[in-house]
């Protein structure tokens, strides 16, 4: 078994608040969407208090992760070479819907220069360069809303920005969840959650 | 194909032109008819002719001089604002003495008892939608009648002289917070008026509503009187002003799928229009936005499905993980 170091401490910081304040946000965002004077998840001025105060948290972090990127050569995870890809994607999720009951090995083993597999490559792509920035966007928009355009082809631009917000805040939650549980698939259901913590991955030959 | 594509677009637009027109139809025909009303402007002139202005003149009879002075503004009618009041079709002698149209006005005019909405409205038949006695009954309740009973009247925010129905007719929500807002402000915003009312201090608005996230917002589209007065089912408003204790002070009682809203601001537009499918609250959503309170079916319902495969997923995926190892 070899440890290699995978996570720079900037990751893991940035991951580790994404985490949390997502969290928040999910938790919060629930509560205020389906918010009830009977039922209170949260009280509706504690959760937009907390929800404005991920949010803008989660902000300046996104800025960490899109500029460490950039600066630190991270992003090369996140390029899609694009020969090849499909087939990749339909092995990668042939392993996970069939091989990993059959005990077989990831098609896609993943190492220092391939941190992860074409399905991750994807979903994340999507998430954090896809829905992560409609969200904060929208959600920015929502914080001032004197900002947003009042008619959108006669409808409430609010109504438009928080529908958006809405639907790309139940996709990010829905990844989370499985996200969460992708991360049991490791040698051992807590290897990725220890590596994410110490920045060391154990690779077994 | 290009043809093909043409003739759609023609029925299309014929179709929503059709639609437009229908539409106005309807809105004309389902339009109130309108009385010419009869205005009373000559009778109404001989006291106009000095209370429409911010001055009145008098001839000094020692140096027959013509003496300009200043009208004290509580005594000057808006013209334009009376014309198109509710009460636009009296002469001022309905309500006032006959015995102003001499002048120099007597001064014990000064203590004329005014007349009250009850005198002339209650038990009138022709004004029962607007039950005036409910109405009456929950004024009394008020904190303004308790503070005040002689002093605080309908007066103080139905000015009999501009006073005209806005919430029953009003097609814009944001016109009838803005007029219903301006009554309360009308004191509450102006120590000259609060004075002659009471010896408090005149309380700031925006400091004191420091804890409302979005005031402008909440002030530009929600009235006073939706915290501020006890909501209930057979008044279009509320009169039972409250005092600040029991004010609304809970975000859910408005942002929620039941919200007051549609039991006070939106209350003259709801009618039978509540509907399980589509937008929850659509009467709030025409209008303006309040999260919490505009809900879609469909979106609810796909989002808790797949929310459910997911979940569902999950755990078939674990348990055959963890059996067939």
């Amino acid at each position: 078994m070899d440890k290699v170091y995978f996570y720079p401490v900037w990751i893991r910081v940035w991951h580790t608040i994404n985490a949390l304040m997502c969290l928040a946000l999910i938790i919060t965002g629930v509560s205020m969407q389906y918010s009830s004077i009977e039922n209170p998840i949260i009280r509706f001025d504690h959760a937009v208090a907390w929800h404005n105060v991920s949010g803008i948290i989660l902000t300046f972090n996104y800025f960490i992760f899109y500029i460490g990127n950039i600066l630190k050569g991270n992003g090369v995870h996140y390029k899609i070479l694009w020969k090849g890809f499909w087939p990749s994607i339909i092995k990668q999720f042939q392993y996970y819907a069939f091989g990993i009951f059959k005990n077989q090995k990831p098609p896609f083993p993943i190492n220092k220069t391939k941190k992860f597999n074409p399905l991750q490559q994807l979903s994340y792509l999507f998430i954090m360069y896809g829905f992560v920035p409609v969200m904060v966007v929208t959600g920015w928009a929502l914080l001032f809303p004197e900002l947003v355009v009042n008619d959108v082809f006669g409808n409430i631009g609010l109504f438009i920005t928080d529908l958006i917000h809405v639907i790309a805040g139940f996709v990010v939650s829905l990844f989370m969840i499985v996200h969460i549980y992708f991360c049991t698939i490791g040698h051992k259901p807590g290897s990725h959650f220890k590596a994410m913590a110490s920045g060391y991955h154990e690779v077994h030959e | 194909m290009v043809r093909r594509f043409f003739f759609s677009a023609s029925c299309l637009l014929f179709g929503l032109l059709f639609a437009t027109l229908l539409n106005a139809q309807e809105v004309s025909q389902t339009a109130p008819e309108n009385k010419k009303p009869v205005f009373f402007r000559n009778e109404n002139n001989t006291c106009l002719r000095c209370h429409a202005n911010y001055h009145y003149e008098f001839p000094n009879s020692d140096s027959s001089r013509i003496i300009r002075k200043e009208l004290c503004s509580n005594y000057v009618i808006d013209t334009t604002l009376f014309y198109s009041s509710n009460h636009k079709t009296f002469k001022c002698t309905d309500c006032h003495s006959e015995e102003f149209s001499t002048y120099p006005h007597n001064a014990a005019l000064k203590a004329e008892q005014n007349y009250a909405c009850m005198d002339c409205h209650a038990g009138d038949e022709a004004y029962s939608k607007y039950h005036f006695e409910e109405i009456s009954t929950h004024f009394e309740n008020s904190i303004h009648y308790k503070a005040d009973k002689d002093a605080f009247t309908c007066w103080q925010c139905h000015d009999p002289h501009t006073y005209k129905t806005n919430a029953r007719v009003s097609h814009n929500v944001t016109k009838t917070v803005l007029y219903d807002n301006n009554i309360c402000l009308g004191c509450h915003a102006n120590i000259n008026r609060m004075e002659v009312l009471t010896t408090k201090d005149k309380t700031n608005i925006v400091e004191k509503h420091d804890w409302l996230p979005n005031q402008e917002l909440h002030f530009k589209n929600v009235r006073c009187v939706e915290c501020h007065a006890r909501q209930n089912d057979t008044l279009l408003v509320s009169h039972k002003i409250l005092p600040k204790s029991k004010a609304v002070h809970l975000c859910a009682e408005c942002h929620s799928q039941n919200s007051l809203l549609m039991a006070s601001l939106y209350k003259y537009k709801v009618k039978q229009n509540r509907q399980q499918f589509g937008f929850i609250n659509s009467v709030i959503l025409n209008e303006s936005f309040v999260i919490g309170a505009n809900r879609n079916y469909y979106l609810n319902v796909i989002s808790i499905t797949l929310a459910i495969i997911t979940l569902s997923g999950i755990i078939i995926h674990l348990l055959l993980r963890i059996f067939k190892r």
